[in-house]
């Protein structure tokens, strides 16, 4: 594999095909993304939106097919994951935050056991990242005291402490509150306008049209349909996609 | 179920009956507790009666002996808790095995686990005092073992097993989320498992961790049997030495049993309101 450089798709899949057993969830996925590009992959629940996110920072392991990521080969059986995972980050639809550990604490901890940076430099950097994200005042809190969207916070910056080139975010505002969905959203949308690569799967089709650089439409395995918001949410051809979009629009 | 589930509402499922079940347990347990202590006194106040003008008194007896014998019951407490110490250690480490990713590990763990679950106390008593030398020399310097370490040992295996097994069902428990975050943070395995799973399983561990301690307390009366100087042998010498009276036998041995019930029910008490706090919160 020849060095990466910044002109070509950060991430790239090429028909990526995942079973389990007989199932097939992924049947054959190709695209790519573009470093500060923000994509949105939405459909129904079922079509293997999570499954995909999950294979690029190999949680999952793909049957058939590649992905690179910076040109790392993420399909390669001698994968160093941990190398792959400092480029990716990744947040989940239940936060996952360490409930033992305080705010602060989520936050340092992976830089200073993974990365091992030197802690005092890392405490600075995490209290400006959950500044960042508006906590600032919760270093102290554990998770168990904080609600359901400043869990979902914290686990951004836990995961931005890494200092990753590629966000993930699988549905991660599928388990809050309307009232804190929002509040999750521009943390989200503050990152995409930095220009941090971004792949959500989402259900929030308000947020994908006006953050995203690039829809994906997926249903049963397969990308259906594609483009960017503009067109996608008016022009959209496949039968399967105008009767999903009127649905949830 | 007519009326329409709100969010708050639960689903009808079937609840564990464990909740009301402990309560009603405890309250009983601690009646009953004072019940059988009452118990103990009569007893013995019928048997200093039955003793009638024989001399000396059985609570006379019973006095005379009690140092002797409490130093015989903490020797039981000594023991019991270097064998948990021992244990709990060994056990760390066999638990640890049962959860390896590589095979040969898990399979020679479990294996260990089944044998040292599997078998009467008793019996791997029996195979440590008679297997284990009674003292081993290194590099010419002699290390003695003493009957009551090799006990201590015996106890020690039993103990391994199951908090190999309470470590096992511990991290088990633990919501695979926890590893999946930890993954996707670049933690290894080992990491994850030091430092993010096993300091969460600590308090899920303690409640079966303590009543395993109190089973040890109460086996560790087995090592009369191979002739350690702890509570139960001194109680049969008291007794021999007081003529083998039959009168004496029930208040002496009773001594005996209320000295570990007065050890042990706290303990259950605590293990049972540990439990129940850990559920609620």
């Amino acid at each position: 594999m020849t060095a990466w450089t910044a002109d070509r798709p950060i991430v790239k899949c090429t028909d990526v095909r995942k079973s389990y057993g007989p199932f097939e969830v992924l049947k054959g996925i190709s695209f790519s993304v573009r470093k500060g590009e923000v994509v949105c992959i939405i459909g129904p629940s079922g079509s293997g939106k999570s499954t995909l996110i999950r294979c690029i920072n190999a949680l999952v392991p793909i049957t058939s097919g590649t992905i690179h990521v910076e040109g790392i080969d993420v399909g390669d059986p001698k994968l160093d994951k941990l190398a792959l995972r400092r480029k990716v980050g990744m947040v989940f639809q239940q936060y996952n935050l360490f409930p033992h550990k305080t705010a602060l604490q989520n936050v340092m901890m992976a830089p200073i056991h993974v990365l091992r940076q030197e802690k005092k430099a890392v405490e600075e950097r995490s209290r400006a990242l959950l500044a960042k994200v508006r906590l600032a005042g919760k270093e102290d809190s554990y998770p168990g005291e904080l609600s359901g969207g400043q869990q979902q916070r914290v686990a951004i910056a836990r995961s931005l402490a890494m200092r990753p080139d590629v966000m993930l975010f699988d549905e991660v505002t599928a388990a809050l509150d309307p009232e804190t969905v929002k509040e999750v959203l521009v943390t989200i949308r503050e990152l995409a306008e930095e220009g941090m690569t971004c792949i959500l799967v989402t259900h929030e089709m308000g947020f994908a049209r006006e953050v995203a650089d690039h829809i994906y439409f997926t249903d049963h395995g397969v990308i259906v349909e594609h483009g960017p918001p503009a067109t996608f949410f008016t022009e959209a051809r496949d039968e399967r996609t105008q009767r999903f979009l009127s649905q949830v629009l | 179920m007519t009326r329409p589930l709100d969010s708050g509402d639960r689903l009808p499922v079937l609840l564990p009956l464990r909740l009301h079940g402990s309560e009603r347990h405890h309250r009983l347990g601690a009646g009953s507790g004072v019940l059988l202590c009452v118990g103990l006194v009569l007893l013995v106040s019928i048997a200093s009666a039955q003793a009638g003008r024989v001399t000396p008194s059985v609570l006379q007896v019973i006095a005379k002996w009690a140092p002797l014998l409490l130093t015989g019951f903490a020797f039981n407490i000594l023991i019991s808790a270097l064998a948990m110490l021992l244990g709990t250690i060994l056990g760390l480490g066999l638990g640890l095995g049962l959860l390896s990713d590589w095979p040969p590990v898990r399979q020679v763990s479990w294996a260990l686990t089944q044998i040292f679950r599997n078998a009467p106390w008793l019996v791997l008593l029996f195979f440590v005092m008679f297997l284990v030398p009674f003292q081993i020399t290194m590099f010419g310097l002699r290390i003695p073992f003493p009957d009551w370490i090799k006990a201590t040992v015996g106890f020690a295996l039993p103990v391994m097993a199951n908090v190999a097994e309470v470590v096992r069902g511990a991290v088990r428990s633990l919501p695979s989320t926890q590893w999946e975050a930890a993954e996707a943070l670049a933690f290894t395995r080992r990491q994850t498992m030091w430092r993010i799973i096993l300091p969460q399983c600590v308090k899920r561990m303690l409640p079966p961790w303590m009543n395993i301690y109190s089973l040890v307390t109460m086996s560790t009366v087995l090592a009369s049997i191979v002739g350690v100087s702890e509570m139960l042998t001194l109680t049969a010498q008291v007794h021999a030495a007081e003529g083998g009276r039959p009168e004496l036998f029930a208040p002496l041995y009773g001594f005996a049993l209320l000295c570990f019930f007065l050890y042990c029910y706290p303990i259950n008490l605590w293990t049972t309101h540990l439990e129940r706090r850990f559920q609620t919160g």
